[in-house]
């Protein structure tokens, strides 16, 4: 893998082509289509972003961390059966716009809680570990086009394994300071409470920047979390990707979902700052969100059932999504498995019904085009996993 | 990695690079520091002080700025040495005597030549005789300059008897508080005034083929002067003599050994400790090398995170550790920016303090975690976990490991290593 510099790519930098095994089976991709995909880093609960609260066995197990049924803070309405978090206010205007489209209850393949390992398998799309991710592999299934910039591009520092492989990334970061999200700031208090020093110190840092003492979480402060920092990787992201000459694949990450602790609290920083970046990934792409797909991932979801601090734990099953200009939205796709008791995984988990796969190869398909041949060299091995289909509209 | 190796790396270092070999044994490692020779080189294209005096004049002339690209130049070749060094020790020397002996890049003269001071004044003396060092850095432009004594005229002088200006005392007064007896050796008022006499006429010529150090004997205050009760002689001798005094008084090897220890081994340095290095001083005349030396046998200097690590000590580590490039560029000057320790430039004289509770303040702490988080953005293919053996071993806390275990990325586990309280600590 080779990263070339910045913007720069733009200004004229001879690509080398991409030599992945999908160099004879090139798609006829059309090389105006976008595709953006957002890994939430810490396993987001489903459950709480997409509330079932049509299911009659919601109330028991969730029923203090549900927003209420009225006022400012309620749910947001999907018709039916589901209803949005509060804090996902411009997802759920696509949403009524038929741009968003809920996928529930996805899991991946491989079942491990650790945050670390799923996170892996997510981004390398296979059965066992691999170096390289398979969005990377995706992008070596596209045509060339003749523009000389490279095809992906990396918003952040470092590369995810999501786009590392043999097709050439760029990577970008605007010089924005990111800060930890809420949960880890709790942490990280935390980590420091026992130091006669540091502990108090850290504490009252916080307290100066408006958390609350008891929750260390409350997010109703703006001052929470990086609130500019996701929006402006994602605006970028938009403006290089409607460039003519930019890149066509982008891969963007944000964390702070691991909410064990405090969850009502914690989750909504993170959920509005989502919310804020793909508003502005939307905006600043422009005409060109006619032509982009954006799925949004995480790597597993969280219990079903609240634990003893208000919180929830390591899951199985959780919601992805996909948004865009041609997306068939306004539904929920999958099936919801329900959530009485023996429908649940494990006696404590949402039990999956869509496997994440199906998801990214119903996109790479109906959006990108790829065939049955390139779909498995981007996800070697999984024949038997079909691609979703009626993600988009004609 | 053991303790011992631990305490050489971290507290007589600057911190283990991921990658970095252990020393078999710690103490000649650190010796062999001190003894041999200094391993840093320097791109060639630094500008030496009479190059930086030389920018300085033409920016005054031609009203452009050209003495900040030397500087950043040198602060980016200086602060990369911190993190590829093969001798980390030496490093934290050079940095410890470069505060002793603070200059400021805030003011705008001293900034064209604060560079080449630490590679010039500073570095090749941080191993030898104190006096060495005392005479080059009270001969260096950037002090004469940051310290005014570019502008003190002896009254009876020549110049002073034209009226033009008198004494500065600036530059004798910090020399006696801060640089050499500090006031527990209880100077007077008239021994500052004295010395101030003294080092009149020592100056900066900046309008010659080779800018540089100058004495002016026309601004130099005639006869002899009394310095804490010993005659000195006129002239520039009289200065050198002057020096060579106050860098041998057991007032400064009392003060000098009392911050070596601060710095190498508690905020409140331990008595026990402190005569033992003032001792060391005083035995061999005052040599450096020796009370490095001495140092690292101190059994006090030892035990583990006794010391609150300082925004400096801090970013190093963490840049360290993370086995950053900085061939192109170094992280450091600008984390040290975010975390108000810019480098060379101290708000005063006496420098970067060296206690915990000048660097642990509320939103100084959260400036630093927020730092952290950055930088463990350049986490690349590092696994945390490794990164948590290889940096801290036998410091690193069990709570640190859970919790580092159960971060939502690895992004998340490699802030919460750099946020713990032990790496907060050397």
């Amino acid at each position: 893998m080779v990263t070339i510099g910045r913007r720069s790519t733009l200004l004229g930098i001879t690509a080398a082509l991409s030599f992945g095994s999908c160099k004879l089976a090139f798609a006829e991709a059309e090389t105006e289509k976008r595709f953006v995909v957002v890994i939430l880093r810490g396993a987001l609960d489903g459950i709480a972003a997409i509330v079932p609260h049509g299911d009659p066995n919601l109330d028991a197990l969730r029923g203090k961390l549900i927003p209420p049924p009225q006022g400012p803070d309620a749910l947001l309405d999907m018709g039916g059966f589901y209803g949005m978090h509060p804090a996902l206010a411009g997802m759920h205007s696509l949403y009524s716009a038929g741009e968003c489209l809920p996928v529930h209850a996805v899991a991946g393949s491989y079942r491990t809680r650790s945050h670390f390992d799923a996170q892996d398998y997510l981004e390398c799309g296979a059965d066992r570990r691999l170096d390289t991710g398979w969005l990377n592999r995706a992008v070596g299934c596209l045509k060339p086009r003749k523009t000389p910039a490279g095809d992906a591009l990396a918003l952040g520092v470092g590369i995810p394994l999501l786009l590392r492989g043999p097709a050439m990334v760029d990577s970008y970061a605007p010089d924005t300071a990111e800060r930890p999200q809420p949960e880890l700031y709790a942490r990280i208090a935390a980590l420091n409470a026992p130091d006669g020093l540091t502990g108090k110190a850290v504490a009252e840092g916080l307290r100066g920047r408006d958390f609350s003492a008891a929750t260390l979480g409350d997010s109703h402060n703006p001052t929470a979390g990086s609130a500019d920092a996701f929006a402006r990787f994602a605006a970028a992201a938009g403006k290089l990707l409607a460039a003519p000459e930019g890149p066509r694949i982008a891969a963007l990450e944000l964390g702070g979902w691991d909410t064990h602790a405090d969850q009502a609290d914690r989750l909504k920083a993170p959920l509005k700052q989502l919310d804020a970046g793909l508003m502005a990934l939307k905006q600043n792409l422009g005409d060109r969100w006619a032509d982009t797909l954006v799925l949004v991932m995480t790597e597993f979801g969280r219990t079903v059932r609240i634990n003893g601090t208000a919180g929830t734990d390591h899951g199985t099953a959780t919601v992805a999504f996909l948004l865009g200009g041609k997306v068939k939205g306004g539904r929920v796709a999958g099936t919801w498995p329900g959530l009485a008791q023996n429908a649940l995984f494990e006696n404590r988990d949402l039990m999956p019904t869509t496997e994440f796969r199906s998801v990214a190869k119903g996109a790479l398909v109906g959006h990108l085009g790829l065939d049955a041949h390139a779909l498995n060299v981007v996800f070697p091995g999984t024949m038997a996993v079909s691609p979703m289909e009626g993600l988009l509209r004609a | 990695m053991d303790a011992l190796t631990a305490q050489a790396l971290i507290r007589f270092g600057l911190g283990r690079r991921s990658a970095e070999a252990l020393p078999t044994d710690p103490y000649g490692w650190l010796a062999a520091q001190v003894t041999g020779p200094d391993p840093a080189q320097f791109p060639p294209n630094l500008p030496s002080t009479a190059d930086g005096l030389t920018l300085l004049r033409e920016q005054n002339k031609l009203k452009e700025p050209l003495t900040q690209p030397a500087l950043q130049a040198d602060l980016h070749a200086q602060t990369a040495e911190l993190i590829t060094t093969a001798a980390p020790f030496r490093e934290r020397l050079v940095w410890f005597w470069a505060n002793h002996f603070t200059v400021s890049v805030k003011q705008g003269a001293t900034s064209a030549v604060a560079g080449p001071f630490v590679r010039e004044a500073i570095r090749p003396h941080v191993t030898g005789p104190f006096f060495e060092m005392l005479l080059a850095v009270m001969r260096h432009p950037a002090m004469l300059m940051y310290l005014d004594n570019i502008n003190s005229v002896g009254p009876n002088s020549p110049a002073g008897l034209r009226g033009k200006r008198g004494l500065n005392e600036n530059l004798a007064r910090e020399c006696l508080e801060l640089h050499t007896l500090s006031p527990a050796a209880k100077y007077t008022q008239a021994d500052v005034t004295s010395l101030a006499a003294i080092i009149t006429g020592w100056s900066v010529e900046l309008n010659a083929l080779q800018p540089g150090f100058v004495f002016r004997a026309d601004a130099h205050e005639p006869g002899a002067k009394t310095l804490l009760g010993r005659p000195f002689p006129p002239g520039d001798a009289g200065g050198i003599l002057a020096l060579d005094f106050l860098a041998h008084h057991p007032a400064t090897y009392r003060h000098l050994a009392t911050k070596l220890v601060r710095h190498f081994v508690a905020d409140t340095p331990p008595p026990q400790a402190v005569t033992a290095i003032e001792a060391r001083l005083h035995e061999t005349n005052g040599d450096l090398g020796e009370a490095a030396l001495a140092l690292i046998k101190l059994p006090q200097a030892w035990s583990a995170l006794t010391k609150f690590r300082t925004p400096f000590d801090y970013s190093v580590a963490c840049v360290r550790l993370l086995d950053m490039p900085v061939d192109k560029a170094s992280p450091v000057p600008g984390a040290l920016n975010t975390m108000a320790q810019p480098v060379w430039g101290a708000p005063l004289p006496n420098g970067w303090p060296d206690s915990a509770e000048s660097w642990s303040a509320p939103e100084a702490m959260m400036r630093r975690i927020d730092w952290a988080y950055g930088i463990s953005a350049h986490l690349a293919e590092h696994d945390p976990l490794e990164l948590a053996d290889a940096g801290l071993g036998p410091n690193l806390r069990a709570a640190t490991l859970a919790a580092m275990h159960g971060a939502g990325s690895r992004r998340d586990a490699m802030t919460l290593l750099l946020t713990s309280p032990e790496f907060f600590r050397r």
